[in-house]
């Protein structure tokens, strides 16, 4: 399954870059990253939650990286999801902001596992990667990921449709957090 | 704490909600002291606005004193113990949209921006109580309120103006004043107003205040026609006579130079056959509006004006009249408004005493009574013209 989407951020394309090529940072955008944890210069392990099933994780390598431009990664090992993605930096015509184009590719396996990871891409996966690339946008420019009291645990949000009705959380709603 | 909630179709419910809490580093938390009931709040408790939830907390217009600040809120910004107004549109004041001062398309505000990107192209801001396209934020008809990005959007108030003075800050006053902005107003325009409910009212005012030779009120409630002319404008009762031709003879046959449509997606019609037909497909949801004003108001006016609109639309609408906008070199402006903008300058307008925003308060009434609030508001009982709630 080959997905791309794309945002405009008002920062610079070495700012842009050098939050993403932080990999700590992409869980806290994307929907599906429980963890993402360097293990090298150009080496990583991966963490997916839940809807991928308890224990999906793989390793991976960065291929490509030209600072401030473009980076190229994909999964090593016999990871169970393999998959390759590229996210690119171009300057804005306004002077001040960077487009980020990504693409993502996924080598969607047969069984259980490939049935899992088609059902939490649903109908419209590129919602998906739109979303993270929104949250994205969210932390680079605002510094978090934006929360209402109908959607209060930011990058769970499209999950959660219909919400809970937009008035204030109760105490033990807080307390289980995301989980409850 | 008490809230007034979206309770179905027709149906609020003031109910027992928990107390709000921080979520986000650059929110604080407000304790209502005033807010009021929008004419915008109609078309949700009328079930024209998609999304609303059982439950939702309501309302977009209040005010109120800080009583904690998000780890994110500086102090110079805000701080517990300040008095706010706080602006409907949730602005983050760092994206491009917020750059340009158009906050309320505030490109990061907004969680549930994939539904309204499906619904209207492009995502727009997150506003208080108004449906979780616009985000699921709970809304200030409520003793307290959570207000995200504290340290961009609340206008503190630090003269000794009354809350009734300052309120309408939050919406009215800044909607019905872009309305008349967006119409590039010369001292020789006729301003011609559609709707002279609250936001028309303040439509009408800023129209004067920003140099207007002429402006006319246009609706079918005789209370708020003469409401319109004890503030020196000029009424049409459209009940009582053919607008177009009552245009003409107001201005020398040319039409208004510069007409704005306070009305919005549920207008009501003098003409049955049209009305019936609007609403027909509006029940079948065929068409979201009705879009008589907006409709008259491109027909009446004059070639090369500027039609302005700051009545609410949500969705699709028929027969629209493309041919005389086009032919005729009309221009057609609009948008939710973008409060952040004009907060300050109305503010100073308020204090010189330019504008007297009490005028339109008809109604002042505990938050415990908002439901007879929205009765009175919504059939225009009792002269209703504006509801004040005291939390």
């Amino acid at each position: 399954m080959d997905l791309t989407a794309t945002t405009t951020v008002r920062k610079s394309a070495s700012q842009v870059y050098a939050f993403w090529r932080e990999l700590e940072n992409l869980p806290t955008f994307m929907a599906h990253l429980e963890q993402v944890r360097a293990t090298g210069d150009r080496t990583s392990h991966w963490v997916a939650s839940a809807p991928f099933g308890k224990d999906v994780a793989w390793d991976a390598e960065i291929t490509d990286e030209v600072p401030g431009e473009r980076i190229g990664w994909r999964s090593t090992g016999d990871a169970d999801v393999p998959n390759a993605g590229t996210v690119s930096f171009v300057p804005a015509p306004d002077g001040v902001s960077t487009e980020v184009y990504v693409a993502l590719v996924y080598d969607i396996p047969g069984g259980s596992l490939g049935k899992a990871v088609a059902k939490y891409f649903g109908e419209e996966p590129h919602q998906q990667l739109d979303d993270d690339l929104r949250r994205f946008k969210q932390v680079l420019e605002t510094g978090e990921v934006v929360r209402s009291d109908g959607a209060p645990w930011g990058k769970r949000a499209r999950k959660e449709f219909p919400q809970r009705p937009a008035q204030p959380l109760s105490d033990a709603e807080l307390t289980k957090g995301a989980e409850a | 704490m008490r809230a007034n909630t979206w309770a179905g179709r027709n149906k609020v419910e003031v109910r027992d909600v928990p107390d709000p809490k921080i979520l986000n580093s650059r929110d604080a938390i407000v304790r209502i002291t005033s807010t009021a009931i929008c004419g915008s709040d109609l078309h949700l408790v009328d079930g024209y606005v998609p999304t609303m939830q059982d439950g939702d907390v309501m309302g977009h217009e209040f005010m109120g004193e800080v009583v904690e600040v998000g780890s994110g809120v500086t102090a110079d910004k805000l701080r517990a113990g300040d008095r706010v107004v706080v602006p409907f549109p949730i602005a983050c004041g760092a994206c491009a949209a917020c750059a340009a001062e158009l906050y309320s398309c505030c490109e990061n505000t907004n969680p549930n921006a994939g539904i309204a990107e499906k619904m209207f192209g492009h995502p727009v801001a997150g506003i208080f109580g108004y449906s979780h396209l616009t985000g699921g934020f709970a809304g200030g008809q409520a003793q307290y309120a959570r207000v995200p990005f504290a340290d961009v959007g609340p206008l503190k108030i630090e003269s000794d103006l009354t809350d009734e003075q300052v309120l309408f800050l939050s919406d009215i006053l800044p909607t019905g004043y872009m309305g008349a902005e967006m119409c590039d107003i010369r001292p020789s325009d006729v301003v011609a107003v559609w709707g002279a409910g609250p936001v028309g009212q303040f439509a009408m005012d800023s129209a004067r205040v920003l140099g207007a030779a002429k402006v006319i009120a246009i609706d079918k409630e005789p209370y708020r026609l003469r409401m319109a002319e004890e503030a020196g404008h000029i009424p049409i009762n459209f009940d009582d006579a053919d607008v177009r031709s009552k245009l003409l003879e107001l201005t020398g046959g040319r039409g208004p130079d510069k007409c704005i449509d306070a009305v919005g997606l549920e207008a009501t019609h003098g003409s049955a056959h049209i009305a019936a037909y609007d609403r027909v497909k509006q029940a079948v949801r065929s068409e979201t509006e009705r879009p008589h004003a907006l409709r008259q108001a491109i027909l009446s006016c004059r070639s090369g004006g500027v039609v302005s609109v700051i009545g609410v639309y949500g969705g699709l609408l028929d027969k629209f009249p493309a041919g005389a906008w086009m032919n005729r070199s009309l221009t057609l402006r609009t948008g939710q408004c973008h409060v952040q903008r004009y907060m300050k300058p109305l503010l100073e307008r308020i204090e010189r005493g330019e504008i007297d925003s009490t005028r339109i308060i008809t109604h002042t009434l505990p938050l415990d009574e908002a439901e007879r609030g929205f009765d009175l508001f919504k059939n225009k009982q009792d002269n209703c013209e504006k509801v004040v709630l005291k939390p």
